[in-house]
């Protein structure tokens, strides 16, 4: 089996330098690129059917594909990393960014070549301070080999690369959200259209691609569209990072072929639950994901198949319920999560995810209604898609609306007992 | 007045973006390093510097979690409250260490060494319960494990 994006990471160890990403292959498929036109590399990555890894798995070659070429076209454009990995149970961008920087790099050189911008940020995570340092020293190697800045290996394409930290706020790996904190503002969203590729950063056009998604790029031009899909089980080209964390024998990060199952990736890599513990559940792709069952783990974690089986594949990380944690406890965690990281641009989720976090409070603590978990169930369509400026609170009522579904007993009882019956 | 380091540091932001109010948030960040937290004073030193009101830079300031707006301790510890830390018992580890500190959660040592705050999943979900020390994750934390944490830093 090939793990294309994982295979130079030594955990615990120093990431490979510039001479040793070179020796492992590295850089050549940026050298291949270049000797594409950009568009024929947009139709690589086309065909290769790599699907965005930021959670809503859009595909990568035809978002790309909308930006203006050509001597007409607005300038300077803008190709952004987006690193600000903030959804909650994600683990994925900061063991690629500080395990391989270079790979990142290479992904963002190629996908700027790909759109012909001559500017790019990578768009960092606070919290990330390993990752800063290994990004700074890659980013001056690159300079210093010629990589980046004049003429790129001599092709005649030019391209600055700056490292912007971020100062906290979820909502700022929303990518309109992002690009109004690179221009200095609070992060809240734009409206849409017009989209970033043809008026992102400062109006120009802009391409803002999650981590994972641009790692996978030098990969594809240096071995070819057919080999990347060949890596996959199902139609979405490639590997796929992912990981599992709670009360599991074995938590961590894989890197596995697109579209392994739940089962083998709950049960073979993580170990399944720990002695004396059950699973009663998990959220497949991150906190803003609906939830799926035990009976539901024969499917395949790809982008089309997870949706049909009523959520989304997300971020790829999942988080495990056992039956020793109160699900309206997690539930509650994760909608002050929300509620807190609301930028409060639009009414309904400024006041709504709070009144729900604190309805689920109450009801946690044994002094909610019945009416409660009536009003938590009108949220659901409330804040539901459409009815807010942004994803963020949509993406909240997902695990909501699926709890209250699967697991509506429990919420009852802690109204009937007036208690949480998993606290003694 | 911002220190000549402080003015070294933000130029060099400044240079990284088309429009100088961009760098507004790295120049927050810049004084925040160098004096602890964003006091007015500081607001006013960047006025010019950026082309911005204080009053513009603050709407900026108190959107981000990560600029302080009040003064800190001597160390920042975030601890993480976000879900894979919240089934893997982080609760207990949050009340040790305030227990040990003296503390409420948002607040600072009277000797004013450490700060205690919340913060959002730190990407360290398989090592839970984390938190960050200043620049330092602390991973698969337990009580005497934040014991031994505490005394590593003065
Ligand atoms: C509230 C919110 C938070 C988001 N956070 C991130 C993030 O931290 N990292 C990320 O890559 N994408 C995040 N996204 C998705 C981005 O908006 C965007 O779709 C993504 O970066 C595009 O990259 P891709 O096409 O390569 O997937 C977020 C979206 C929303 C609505
Ligand atoms: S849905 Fe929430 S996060 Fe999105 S714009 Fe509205 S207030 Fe901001
Ligand atoms: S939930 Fe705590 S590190 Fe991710």
């Amino acid at each position: 089996m090939e793990t294309p994006l994982t295979k130079n990471i030594r955990p615990g160890e120093l990431p490979l330098d510039l001479a040793g990403y070179e020796k492992a292959g590295g850089y050549q498929g940026l050298r291949k690129a270049l000797a594409l036109s950009p568009t024929e590399v947009q139709e690589a990555v086309k065909q290769a059917n790599l699907r965005g890894r930021g959670g809503a798995g859009f595909p990568t070659g035809v978002k790309w594909s909308v930006v203006p070429m050509g001597d007409g076209a607005p300038r300077p454009k803008y190709l952004i990393a987006n690193v600000d990995e903030m959804e909650p149970g994600t683990f994925k961008d900061r063991y690629l960014v500080e395990g391989n920087p270079h790979q990142l790099l290479e992904g963002m050189i190629i996908a700027a070549y790909a759109i012909q911008a001559e500017i790019s940020y990578v768009f960092l995570r606070w919290a990330y301070k390993l990752a800063y340092q290994r990004l700074e020293k890659a980013i001056g190697e690159a300079y210093a080999a010629g990589y980046l800045g004049q003429n790129i290996l001599g092709s005649g394409f030019h391209l600055r690369m700056h490292l912007h930290t971020s100062a906290g706020r979820y909502i700022c790996g929303e990518e309109s959200a992002l690009l109004n904190s690179l221009e200095g503002k609070r992060a809240t969203p734009r409206s849409r259209p017009p989209f970033p590729q043809v008026s992102g950063l400062w109006g120009k056009p802009t391409i803002v691609n999650n981590t994972e998604t641009l790692c996978n790029v030098p990969h594809i031009l240096a071995n070819g569209a057919e080999w990347y899909k060949g890596l996959s089980k199902t139609n979405d080209g490639g590997t796929k990072l992912y990981g599992v964390s709670g009360k599991v024998k074995r938590p961590g990060l894989w890197e596995l072929p697109m579209g392994t199952t739940i089962r083998e990736i709950f049960e073979d890599h993580a170990g399944g639950m720990r002695e004396g513990l059950t699973c009663r559940g998990l959220i497949p792709g991150g906190a803003s994901t609906d939830f799926l069952l035990p009976d539901q783990f024969d499917v395949q974690m790809d982008f089309d198949t997870v949706q049909k089986a009523g959520s989304r594949l997300g971020t790829g990380t999942i988080v495990v319920l056992d039956d020793q944690t109160c699900p309206v406890g997690f539930v509650l965690n994760l909608q002050q999560f929300f509620a807190l990281e609301s930028c409060g641009w639009c009414t309904p989720c400024r006041e709504g995810l709070p009144w729900v976090a604190k309805l689920l409070s109450a009801l946690e603590q044994g002094s909610g209604s019945e009416g409660d978990i009536a009003i938590l169930k009108e949220q659901t369509s409330g804040l539901w898609l459409g009815k807010t400026f942004c994803a963020l609170a949509p993406g909240a009522m997902e695990p909501l609306q699926s709890a209250l579904k699967f697991f509506g007993d429990d919420f009852t009882r802690h109204v009937r007992e007036q208690r949480c019956p998993w606290r003694s | 007045m911002l220190s000549p380091d402080e003015r070294r540091e933000i130029d060099a932001e400044l240079a990284n973006y088309e429009f100088r109010e961009a760098a507004g948030i790295e120049a927050l960040k810049v004084v925040q390093r160098h004096r602890g937290w964003v006091t007015d004073e500081a607001l006013a030193d960047l006025e010019p510097v950026l082309g911005l009101s204080a009053a513009e830079l603050d709407a900026v300031a108190t959107f981000y979690d990560k600029i302080y707006r009040k003064p800190v301790g001597r160390h920042v510890i975030f601890v993480c409250s976000s879900i894979s830390c919240w089934v893997m018992g982080y609760e207990n580890v949050r009340d040790y260490l305030l227990d040990r500190l003296g503390i409420l959660l948002g607040q600072t040592t009277a000797d004013n060494r450490f700060t205690v705050l919340p913060t959002a999943c730190l990407g360290a979900c398989d090592l839970a319960p984390v938190m960050l020390v200043d620049d330092d994750l602390h991973c698969n934390l337990t009580p005497p494990e934040v014991d031994a944490i505490l005394a590593r830093y003065e």
